[in-house]
């Protein structure tokens, strides 16, 4: 700096006002994080039940939709890479991973149901699948969860004609633009050309997937 | 449109015979004069992201108004014994604990709006309205100006998410609320409720506001003169 007028000691650091303790500080952020964490803990007790229950209506909303309100309904739990019909001891029920059996009032299946969930154009599509392990037909699909574009990729979930269209198509399921012609091509949608990729790869990978895991406990019942 | 920010209206009412009470004129504030999104030109992150549907709109206006009420009272009733040094930390402190609360709420009692509008709940943590009310006006004035203060605010908030988004929700679903209005006929202009529908209704209504203040000056001027 040009223009001192005289050499200076160190400076002093100017005292505009009083500093307030550091104890003090640490004082009232403690506090305060005490008080937020406690009203946090009390409303999350509070809203818990509500939030669960919410979830299970939802998956049960599913199931019922795709299987098309069977008579009755058995839970499959998967252990490992096995399903089994007991639920596994020890394990929160709400982790575990499940296919959902119906059965119609004679007692015959109509089909079971499972979540299956695939990156879509925007974030994750989550689906519950219901089909018929024997055939590889489907019963139908219902939409968990998509944030798909508003008015375009959003019609794999609101378009009715699309979402009728998968009950009775046999998977592995391709999909084309023109009209569909065979019992394992579905049309897909204009504007939603990835979301109903997504829809049909997701169905498809389902299918693959658990088509071996509930022959196996059929197999398993027959011995 | 180059309306004052006045971060605290004057302390002495106007001098208009009989003068509006203190209250209502902190009250009112917000509303109009210093809307904050219309003249203040905050939170126009939520203005525009959550008002496709005027549900949305509405949902996310309430959960604010929620938040900043709160807040601003809590803020406003311990603000003395806040140091200095670390107001903002806690100012912060006590914003996110609402939004936590409202966060749950809705997602337990009104789980279908909670998956509506995402993440733009707890994002409300960071409004600068919130933030922003709580560092010119609530740590600086007694509970009952802030709180009077809070609600003009969130008012003011709520009115122009909702003005925003029934226009989008009429012409880009064809409907208010949910309901259809305009009829099966009617062919949604789908842009509207796309990202690009919000900077053109939320450019147009600035427009419209830009011009009637325009205008109110050039009246008061002729008035004048």
């Amino acid at each position: 700096m040009s223009g001192d007028q005289e050499p200076r000691t160190v400076p002093a650091v100017p005292q505009a006002e009083p500093s307030v303790p550091a104890s003090r500080l640490l004082m009232t952020l403690a506090f305060g994080g005490a008080f937020a964490g406690l009203l946090i803990a009390y409303v999350y007790e509070k809203t818990l039940p509500a939030i669960q229950k919410y979830a299970d209506a939802k998956i049960e909303g599913a199931v019922n939709e795709v299987l098309g309100k069977p008579a009755r309904l058995e839970t499959l739990y998967l252990v490992g890479d096995k399903l089994s019909k007991t639920p596994p001891a020890g394990v929160e029920l709400r982790e575990v991973t499940k296919a959902y059996v119906g059965f119609d009032d004679k007692g015959a299946r109509v089909g079971v149901a499972v979540e299956a969930a695939e990156p879509g154009f925007v974030d994750e599509v989550r689906l519950m699948v219901g089909f018929d392990p024997a055939t590889s037909m489907l019963t139908g699909f219902s939409m968990l969860g998509q944030k798909e574009t508003p008015g375009l990729g959003d019609k794999v979930e609101k378009d009715m004609t699309f979402v009728g269209a998968f009950r009775g198509k046999v998977a592995p399921l391709k999909g084309t633009k023109s009209t569909a012609t065979d019992a394992s091509t579905v049309q897909t949608l204009t504007g939603a050309t990835i979301s109903s990729r997504t829809v049909i790869q997701i169905i498809n990978h389902a299918v693959a997937l658990w088509q071996p895991r509930l022959q196996a406990l059929e197999k398993e019942g027959v011995q | 449109m180059n309306a004052p920010i006045p971060a605290l209206p004057p302390d002495e009412p106007a001098a208009a015979p009989p003068p509006p009470p203190q209250l209502f004129l902190d009250f009112w504030s917000g509303i109009g004069q210093n809307n904050p999104v219309f003249v203040q030109m905050l939170g126009l992150c939520p203005a525009l992201a959550v008002s496709n549907s005027v549900t949305n709109g509405l949902a996310m206006g309430v959960a604010t108004l929620f938040v900043l009420v709160c807040s601003s009272f809590l803020i406003s009733a311990v603000r003395n014994y806040i140091a200095n040094e670390v107001r903002l930390c806690s100012y912060i402190l006590i914003i996110a604990t609402f939004v936590t609360v409202a966060d749950m709420v809705l997602a337990a009692w009104f789980p279908e709006i909670s998956k509506a509008l995402g993440p733009f709940i707890p994002l409300i943590v960071v409004n600068c309205i919130i933030l922003g009310r709580a560092e010119a006006f609530a740590g600086k004035v007694g509970p009952a100006r802030a709180v009077a203060d809070a609600i003009g605010m969130g008012l003011g908030f709520m009115l122009a998410l909702l003005m925003v988004s029934a226009f989008r929700e009429l012409l880009g679903s064809g409907s208010l609320l949910g309901f259809n209005i305009l009829g099966p006929r009617y062919e949604p202009w789908v842009f509207m409720v796309m990202p690009p529908g919000g900077f053109l209704t939320l450019g147009l209504i600035f427009l419209f506001m830009g011009w009637r203040m325009d205008r109110d000056a050039r009246r008061a001027k002729e008035g004048k003169a």
